[in-house]
């Protein structure tokens, strides 16, 4: 590529050195910023919320909110009536009760805020290979190491003693570890509205693609989601994303303004080369490709390193903070940072086209 | 092969009026001959180089390229013909900063979609006719007036074109650099068997020069014949 594909643009990059320099270090600088804050909104996010998409099941059912409230797991509270009913739905294969509440739990010293999820005995939710039964406790990693707690120890969860019979799963909600006790045990620690009867935060619900959800939802007073649109029922996931995704789309904008304006400039700072070059016979799409290409080099260099950076620094700071190296958060922002500067650069390499190989002629240059 | 301008009228916008830059304007300029058009300042002397080079298109008239009427061609056929046909030295050599001299050459081989490398020969060749060849790897910056000027003529040659357009090249050298300018260009004309127009202003040179053509208001005339034949 480098001599023959982009002949003159390729000893432009080599011949304007300083002039591309800045402009990739800002490229650079703002790939690296991108992919931190995608790590970073990764990272937040899988501590809200990976306990939930980690659940064997494909929608949640909440209590069906009243007028103008918005579905949320600190104020849902589902029925056994309502679960058992669900089991009875067409299309439906499981469905099961599943508690949230936030709470404390002590060994010996320490103490940890916890997230419990209590399901009935024989669930499928609790992570594979454990075995739950009243009385005893599954820890997320996480909640174990935060209690430094081993299989056999109890632990004073709520004021109840419960033993561990499992350490699985790095399950977290509310960036809160999770743990996993039966649903009886789990209602002493969040006693119902109605204290007559079983009840659960949701009902995980396994379907086939021909249940009738919303018949059901009217006729249960129910509200059923995708277990990942129920993310948005998590309060701390919504404002914190929210407030991320919103800043890293900024960024690409801003990324967008700042390439188009660079190469506005700098095509009009060129415009005599390229009417001189059209005179000579260059088409406009000779020219453009050349552009182009030139703008597609500059982002692409900048961005792999700025997301190498971003890549290392995130590595070494996962140990502190939350965040997530992979695909999603490197590669995919660095891609979209250069689609939309190459879209820039291309509205702004668009003005060859207008210029006019007449002015290469005569003096006025 | 040969530029033929036929009963040429070209005008500019100029207010709610138009004005006449070329008015009925015939010229003949057989292949390997050199005519200089000479006129004053604003007479329409470059304005008659841009419509023999069809970087305009005039109200009347016909421009002949190789017996070839450019009347009817389109944009992309226009661009096409000035990058095989037509050779353009510019009145500023009008340079690449960013390429070497030899490179400036090659780069019209790659506009027309040959390998630059495979060109290379072929430009230090004309390098070599213009006596820079000790200089191929020199940029603009690094070199004189009169170098890019000979450049500016290297690179027009690089396609091997049957006509040659040159817009006063020595305005910005000094008397004697001019002169061999001058010389260069009767020496490639005569050599390469271009039809070559030269626009100067500058009459001290026009022993060299095959026909001499005087342009006043946009109107040419032939005040003396040196020389109209063709040579091989
Ligand atoms: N692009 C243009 N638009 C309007 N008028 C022009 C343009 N180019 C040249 N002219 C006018 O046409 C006349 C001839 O100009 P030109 O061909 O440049 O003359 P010369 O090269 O002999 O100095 C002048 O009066 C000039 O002002
Ligand atoms: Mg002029």
């Amino acid at each position: 590529m480098e001599a023959d594909a982009l002949y003159v643009a390729w000893r432009d990059l080599r011949f304007a050195k300083g002039r591309f320099a800045l402009m990739g270090t800002v490229v650079v600088l703002m790939t690296m910023l991108v992919g931190l804050i995608s790590g970073l909104t990764a990272g937040l996010g899988r501590g809200s919320t990976s306990a939930i998409t980690g659940l064997p099941a494909d929608h949640l059912a909440f209590a069906a909110p009243s007028e103008g409230q918005k579905l949320s797991f600190t104020t849902s509270d589902v029925s056994q009536q309502q679960w058992l009913q669900w089991q009875a739905v067409p299309g439906v294969r499981k469905a099961e009760p599943l508690g949230v509440t936030t709470t404390m739990a002590t060994l010996g010293a320490r103490t940890a805020a916890l997230s419990a999820f209590g399901v009935e005995p024989g669930s499928g939710l609790v992570p594979a290979n454990t075995q739950l039964s009243p009385g005893s406790v599954v820890l997320s990693t996480g909640a174990a190491g935060a209690l430094d707690a081993q299989v056999g120890q109890k632990v004073t969860v709520s004021g109840s003693e419960l033993r561990v019979a499992g350490v699985a799963g790095d399950a977290s909600f509310g960036h809160t570890p999770v743990i996993w006790t039966s649903l009886a045990d789990w209602q002493r620690m969040a006693p119902a509205p109605n204290e007559s009867q079983s009840h659960a935060t949701v009902i995980a619900l396994t379907t086939t693609s021909g249940a009738d959800l919303a018949a059901a939802d009217q006729r249960l007073h129910t509200s059923t989601v995708t277990t990942s649109d129920s993310l948005s029922a998590i309060g701390s996931y919504t404002s914190e994303n929210g407030s991320l995704q919103l800043m890293r789309g900024f960024l690409f904008v801003i990324s967008a303004l700042v390439i188009g304006a660079f190469f506005t400039v700098w095509t009009i700072q060129r415009s005599g080369d390229l009417a001189v070059l059209k005179a000579l016979g260059a088409t406009n799409g000779y020219l453009m490709r050349d552009a182009i290409g030139q703008a597609a080099v500059l982002l692409t260099a900048g961005t792999a390193i700025g997301a190498a950076i971003a890549a290392g620094l995130g590595a070494v700071a996962s140990a502190a903070v939350p965040f997530v190296v992979d695909a999603s958060t490197v590669v995919l922002p660095a891609v979209v940072m250069i689609v939309l500067g190459v879209l820039g650069a291309v509205l702004a390499i668009r003005r060859i086209t207008s210029i006019d190989p007449l002015t290469a002629l005569g003096s006025a240059r | 092969m040969s530029l033929t301008l036929t009963d040429i009228t070209l005008t500019y916008p100029d207010g709610d009026s138009r004005l006449t830059a070329l008015d009925d304007v015939s010229l003949f300029v057989p292949a390997g001959s050199l005519t200089a058009v000479i006129g004053p300042s604003g007479s329409g002397k470059s304005s008659l180089l841009a419509v023999a080079a069809t970087l305009i298109t005039p109200d009347r008239g016909r421009v002949l390229v190789d017996e070839v009427d450019t009347a009817s061609m389109r944009r992309e056929q226009l661009t096409a013909l000035r990058r095989e046909r037509i050779g353009i030295v510019f009145q500023q050599p009008n340079l690449i900063a960013s390429l070497t001299a030899r490179e400036q050459l090659q780069v019209m081989a790659h506009l027309a979609g040959r390998s630059p490398r495979s060109a290379r020969g072929r430009a230090m060749e004309l390098l070599d006719s213009v006596g820079l060849a000790d200089h191929a790897d020199r940029r603009p910056h690094q070199l004189s007036g009169g170098q890019r000027q000979r450049i500016n003529i290297a690179r027009a040659l690089m396609n091997d074109p049957t006509v040659l357009l040159v817009d006063e090249p020595t305005s910005a050298l000094d008397h004697e650099r001019g002169a061999e300018v001058i010389d260069l260009l009767a020496d490639l004309t005569h050599q390469r068997g271009t039809a070559t127009v030269l626009v100067t202003h500058d009459h001290a040179h026009l022993d060299k020069v095959d026909q001499v053509a005087e342009v006043t208001d946009g109107r040419l005339r032939i005040p003396e014949l040196i020389m109209v034949s063709a040579r091989p």
